[in-house]
């Protein structure tokens, strides 16, 4: 029987629904003239569940629901910059969705939803929690990006994702059936004691391969990564934005949980699967890294632009990974809230600079942008070193702590390919800035930050965020290894 | 105060570029005036350096050290030793003359341009202090961001080209270097400090990957033939102070790099591989020197020759392992080693000069070609002598600080094996044939071009920026003692380090 303290754990959880819920039925009734108040309203119900997620953190990790849910420090991290992470979105999305009349009330709940799935996925304790999480995420996010029916291109992302959605749910399900199978439990903890004690590990094999599509297509991480370019430039950017950024940290945990707490890892000698698992996701990695810078290369679109440029990301995430031990598990957490934050300044930008009739999407519309808004070339030129790893920006020392995860691991080779594929991404950051600073702008497409005050302090605190934080760190490293220690 | 000395002189200039951008494009002169301010108290403070240095021990000095990343054992501290305290000056010196340089003739956003040099200035200082490795990388790989942004906006017709091969050819040598210094740090057990990192033993496997590891992120900079065709472009695009600072300052850092990095550290491997570094620079010397002969461009020849010239300091480092382990002659290393590091400061001066000379001429006439001038010297009484004197000492006139570094490393090369010094000293032919044939064709003869005839003279403000580098080069050229006290007990260090062997 689930008491009252299991609710207690998953108060956090409990109360977004219940927001969700209220900010839905409030929609409902209210003027169009007043939406402006859900807006606001979603933002507080986000940071007071971030507050709740920071309050209620126990000392040691606990579960709750027989250990379907658990509460520890990875969980603490990864809802906390989700919650934080999707507050700063809504401010960037309001002036956005009202100018394009994208239904505003459906956008939060939508929204909170996703949320909320993001945090059951990060803090799963058995296969059904999982895939509850995930369904949860995904399927609010399969109605986020159809949100603009009347557009084509949204509604062919939207069929796109579902349809890939649902295979690499099916597949994921598929490779649980077989662990089930093999281990004759859900519960993460029994599969991983159970398959250290088993010799016999065909079976485990097949399902863990299924696993990892699952997995692999969560993170879009090639060859599982199709869908990533098309649903990145169809979906409105505001959704946009919550797929490049907030997903990814619901990407790692998923993808921690699973391989890590279920299938075993190098840590205490007992290895389970680990030595299987790590040579696949080094092979993702590989192909991500290539695959996403190479193809980057030739875009002209931003959105398509930063869909390749998250493939290797995610390539750089599972380098980190590929460690299978605290340390690797640090510095992949470490990487992943290092890109969302990045990621989702860099969608903030294109939100910032569009306006009604015109989306900011195209690479050639930042023609000039440092001759008619500096500040904003300034932050742009910010988000694009930090993507592309230069130092002193935060993105550099996620790679850092990723490669040194490599080296660590007694991977020499794969800090290599890191280090090779980071300069020839570094190529299309670069454009992005030549395009800003070097060229003088076109006639007639004078792209200028719209004065939506609120969107435009937070995107500047935002991408600051990436250069103040390039110095200071230590504490959210400390933090990340705490939550792996022990 | 003066134990966090370093740490001004770092973030004065960086933090000295908000109020220069806050002025804003509304007001250039108040940006100017700004600028100018933060560059001379920088200047200013480099110079209480030398009262705070003890030149007698040559130990890294004036230390500070702060916990940055304790979880790693990332440390953010900075120490200095003659051979850092030598460039750091030259580094705030060639500055100033640079924000001077630049005042009226940078019209298209000024405070961007002057912010831009100033933050670049801090991270190279930051460059020359810090004995941290991951911090020295984060200021080595920072400085390409301002100075990017100096050739891609106010550079020439080809820019964008330039400035992104300069980028993305650095970052290539570059994140090799991290990779070895992460492995290092992996051997360290947890330190990124350079100090642990020379005590660590390496198989001579692995100090050969990490040698070249180094090797690929230091040669580029340098830049060594064949990793030097990013130079003519960047500095033949860059406009007049990217050029300045690009072959005063940056250039050497890839010199102070093999100091630091390549020698305490995979010493065993740098002997082994000291043919390869050696034979590179003569090529450079001789070779690149031919090249430059040819040149139509001038800024592409004094490019070139600055690949020249920096060939001296690698074969002066270099030569050192052969003097010391072959040879075992200590002192002929010692000759070397300091005659690199003095061609180093000199080189700083000469080069500046030079590319400030050929700004001089290319504000009036927009255009660099050698062909379109000629007879100058009949319109600029003033400007000739300068670029005479720049061009002499460029071609290693005794007298001038030219002379000075080559001849004590041809002195040492000679020691080592009197065939490296023959054709080092191929450059004092061949260096006199280039600079002088491009004296001839643009300063002496007629006046074929109309333009030429409506030049005029320099003034005041060009003259005080020629002044000072002209008495730089003359006072490094007739009394070197004074730089070359400050470096000897720390060169005389490094060259102690040569001989102990990590196998």
């Amino acid at each position: 029987m689930p008491s009252i303290n299991d609710i207690l754990i998953l108060l956090p959880e409990a109360y977004l629904v219940v927001a969700a819920c209220v900010l839905l039925l409030l929609d409902a009734y209210l003027k169009p003239a007043q939406k402006g108040i859900v807006h606001w309203l979603s933002i507080v119900v986000l940071l007071v569940g971030a507050y709740l997620v920071v309050d209620g953190q126990p000392a040691t990790p606990v579960t709750a629901f027989s250990g379907m849910f658990v509460r520890d420090g990875v969980s603490e991290v990864l809802k906390l910059f989700s919650l934080l992470i999707m507050a700063v979105i809504f401010v960037y999305a309001r002036p956005y969705l009202k100018e394009r009349a994208i239904p505003f009330g459906e956008f939060y709940t939508l929204s909170i939803f996703a949320t909320v799935g993001i945090m059951f996925l990060v803090a799963a304790g058995s296969l059904v929690t999982v895939y509850l999480g995930l369904e949860l995420l995904t399927l609010s996010s399969y109605a986020l990006v159809a949100l603009n029916r009347d557009s084509q291109l949204s509604s062919e992302a939207a069929i796109k994702y579902f349809v890939l959605g649902a295979l690499a749910s099916g597949m994921l399900l598929y490779g649980m059936s077989m662990v089930y199978g093999a281990t004759h439990s859900l519960d993460l903890h029994t599969i991983h004691a159970a398959i250290v004690g088993t010799e016999w590990k065909t079976l485990l094999l097949f399902g863990l391969v299924f696993m990892i599509v699952g997995i692999g297509f969560k993170l879009g991480a090639a060859p599982f990564h199709m869908w990533i370019p098309d649903v990145y430039q169809g979906s409105p950017t505001a959704v946009t934005v919550f797929i490049g950024s907030a997903q990814k940290l619901a990407a790692f945990g998923m993808a921690y949980r699973l391989l890590s707490t279920g299938m075993g890892d190098i840590a205490g000698g007992a290895t389970g699967l680990a030595p299987q698992w790590q040579m696949m996701l080094a092979v993702l990695a590989v192909l991500s890294l290539a695959i996403g810078n190479l193809v980057a290369i030739v875009q002209s679109n931003l959105k398509r632009l930063l869909a390749y440029s998250t493939i290797s990301h995610m390539g750089y995430l599972l380098v980190g990974l590929v460690n299978a031990g605290p340390e690797g598990y640090s510095a992949s957490m470490f990487y992943a809230v290092s890109y969302a934050l990045t990621s989702a300044a860099a969608f903030g930008m294109i939100l910032v600079l569009s306006r009604s009739g015109f989306e900011c999407e195209e690479i050639d519309d930042l023609r000039g942008l440092n001759q008619r808004s500096p500040w904003f070339a300034f932050l742009m030129l910010l988000v694009m070193f930090s993507l592309a790893g230069v130092p002193p920006l935060f993105g550099f020392f996620g790679k850092l702590l990723v490669l040194k995860a490599a080296i660590d691991a007694g991977m020499l080779w794969l800090a290599i390919v890191g280090a090779v594929f980071a300069i020839i991404g570094l190529y299309y950051y670069l454009r992005v800035v030549k395009v800003m600073y070097f060229d003088t702008p076109v006639e007639g497409k004078d792209v200028q930050a719209r004065s939506d005050a609120p969107a435009r302090w937070v995107l500047s605190i935002n991408a600051l965020a990436l250069l103040v934080l390039g110095f200071t760190w230590a504490p959210l490293l400390a933090w990340c290894q705490r939550a792996f220690a022990g | 105060m003066s134990n966090h000395l370093l740490s001004l002189l770092i973030w004065l200039p960086v933090v000295g570029a908000i109020p220069v951008l806050l002025a804003g494009a509304g007001r250039p002169g108040l940006a100017r005036w700004i600028s100018l301010l933060v560059a001379v108290a920088t200047f200013a403070a480099s110079l209480a350096l030398l009262p705070a240095y003890d030149a007698a021990t040559g130990t890294l000095q004036l230390g500070e050290s702060l916990s940055w990343i304790p979880s790693l054992g990332i440390n953010y501290s900075l120490a200095v030793d003659g051979i850092s305290v030598a460039l750091i000056i030259l580094t705030t010196f060639v500055q100033i003359l640079v924000i001077v340089g630049a005042w009226e003739i940078i019209q298209n956003k000024p405070h961007q341009y002057m912010a831009a040099m100033l933050v670049l200035e801090g991270l190279m200082i930051g460059v020359f202090c810090a004995t941290d490795a991951l911090l020295f990388y984060v200021f080595f790989e920072a400085m390409l961001i301002p100075m990017f942004i100096l050739i891609g906006i106010w550079g020439g017709p080809r820019r964008v080209y330039a400035t992104l091969k300069f980028f993305i050819y650095t970052f290539f040598g570059s994140i090799f270097m991290l990779v070895g210094l992460i492995y290092l740090y992996h051997k360290t057990g947890g330190s990124f400090a350079i100090a642990d990192m020379a005590n660590v033993h390496l198989t001579l496997t692995e100090q050969a990957w990490l040698f070249f590891a180094f090797l690929l992120g230091f040669a580029i900079k340098v830049p060594m033939v064949p990793v030097h065709t990013w130079l003519p472009d960047a500095h033949v695009e860059a406009p007049t102070g990217g050029s300045v600072v690009l072959a005063a300052v940056m250039l050497k850092i890839g010199g102070y790099g093999f100091l630091r990095f390549s020698l305490p550290i995979t010493p065993d491997a740098s002997h082994e591989f000291a043919w390869l570094v050696i034979v590179l620079s003569l090529i450079a010397v001789c070779y690149i020197g031919y090249i430059a002969l040819v040149q139509q461009d001038m800024k592409k020849l004094v490019a070139y020759s600055s690949i020249a010239h920096m060939g001296f300091v690698t074969l002066g480092i270099f030569i050192a392992f052969l003097l010391v382990r072959d040879s075992n002659n200590p002192d002929a290393a010692r000759l070397g080693m300091q005659g690199a590091m003095v061609q180093m400061i000199s080189h700083g001066f000469i080069s500046g000069a030079m590319f400030t000379c050929i700004g001089v001429l290319y504000d009036r006439m927009h255009t660099r070609q050698i062909k379109d001038y000629g007879g100058v010297i009949n319109v600029m009484p003033i400007f000739a002598p300068f670029y005479v004197l720049f061009a002499m000492a460029n071609s290693g006139l005794p007298g001038t600080s030219g002379f000075v570094g080559e001849f004590m490393v041809i002195l040492a090369s000679f020691s080592a094996n009197p065939w490296i010094a023959l054709f080092g000293a191929f450059t004092l032919i061949i260096g006199a044939a280039y600079t002088l044939w491009m004296v001839k064709r643009v300063l002496w003869g007629d006046i074929k071009n109309k333009h030429v005839a409506e030049l005029k003279d320099v003034n005041g403000r060009e003259i005080f920026v020629l002044s000072a580098f002209a008495a730089g080069v003359l006072v490094l050229g007739i009394w070197p003692e004074p730089l070359v006290h400050l470096m000897d007990a720390s060169v005389a260090r490094i060259v102690e380090q040569l001989a102990i062997t990590k196998v």
